[in-house]
């Protein structure tokens, strides 16, 4: 890490903050994605078909 | 009389705008662009922290370019993707139009809070105070709102295609500050420098500082695009839980 100077501190903190940034996006995606699908999932194993998938 | 019906094979366009077809080539392209953020931050961040100059007159916070720039570029690059977006939902009425413009709007909001923050701390130690009302700082927060009132109006409809017209409309009426922020450096003389990366030429800028920039800028935007495949994915699906959910209803009440 080099020597960060007088104002260290502002650079920290908005690293910290970007990475929180990201992070809290990464993780939101993620949580989102996985609570649908299994949404899903339940759905179908009571049987539910989209229309689309019904046989004619 | 004979009908001569003729099935055509559907163009690519009518292909892209198939949600099936997507989820299926999006599937394979997640990992490689998932591996590719890791990589591009991995090497952005080195040079940014390590092996990059102090500025000559910013001194070492000039560092907090390269994270302060590429969410300022994705507050832009996103709000033209929604737009853009819009246009398809209103003129063409592509499926994945609003799936698409509905997966970026947290994205781009979280990168335009993150680009005023960024600034902010970078503002108070070079010019001396966090925050001035002006045109490029004023116009970005506008575009914070703006993405803020998008994702209000997404949530305010139960009936998706219904709000994904009227968000359309919202969005290519909101894409008049996007100009704003870009050109207000440039129009009026503000407190704000004028841009870091210019098309025309960056003779502002050394390469030894032009290239961490740049693999952050491409870090930054890969990791959105990232991100974005997999909130449209998780759109679709959640839009088809929706129709399955509202059939079962109707089974039982016919």
């Amino acid at each position: 890490m080099p020597e960060l100077g007088p104002h260290a501190s502002f650079i920290i903190w908005a690293y910290l903050g970007v990475l929180v940034g990201v992070a809290a996006l990464i993780l939101s995606a993620g949580i989102e994605a996985r609570r649908v699908r299994s949404r899903l999932k339940a759905l179908e194993a009571r049987g539910l078909r989209r229309r689309s998938e019904q046989a004619p | 009389m004979t009908l001569d019906v003729t099935l055509k094979k559907p163009n690519w366009f009518s292909r892209l705008a198939n949600p099936g077809q997507f989820l299926g080539w999006s599937r394979f392209v997640l990992w490689p662009l998932g591996v590719a953020t890791f990589v591009l931050f991995a090497i952005g961040l080195y040079f940014a922290l390590f092996d990059s100059p102090a500025d000559y007159q910013m001194g070492e916070t000039v560092r907090i370019m390269y994270i302060h720039v590429p969410n300022a570029w994705l507050s832009q690059f996103i709000y033209g993707i929604m737009a853009a977006a819009s246009l398809g939902t209103l003129v063409w009425r592509h499926p994945l139009a609003d799936v698409a413009a509905r997966a970026a709007a947290p994205l781009g909001a979280t990168f335009t809070a993150l680009a005023l923050f960024t600034g902010a701390l970078w503002g108070r130690p070079t010019w001396g105070t966090y925050w001035q009302w002006d045109g490029r700082m004023t116009s970005t927060l506008i575009l914070l709102l703006i993405y803020l009132g998008i994702i209000a109006l997404w949530r305010a409809f139960d009936d998706q295609g219904r709000a994904g017209r009227v968000v359309a409309v919202f969005t290519l009426v909101g894409a008049l500050d996007v100009p704003v922020v870009k050109f207000s450096v440039d129009w009026w003389n503000t407190l704000h420098q004028p841009a870091s990366i210019s098309l025309l030429g960056s003779e502002h800028m050394p390469p030894s500082m032009l290239l961490p920039l740049g693999i952050m800028t491409l870090a930054f935007t890969v990791l959105f695009l990232t991100l974005h495949l997999v909130r449209m994915r998780t759109e679709i699906f959640r839009r088809r839980a929706r129709s399955m959910e509202r059939q079962a209803a109707q089974s039982l009440t016919e």
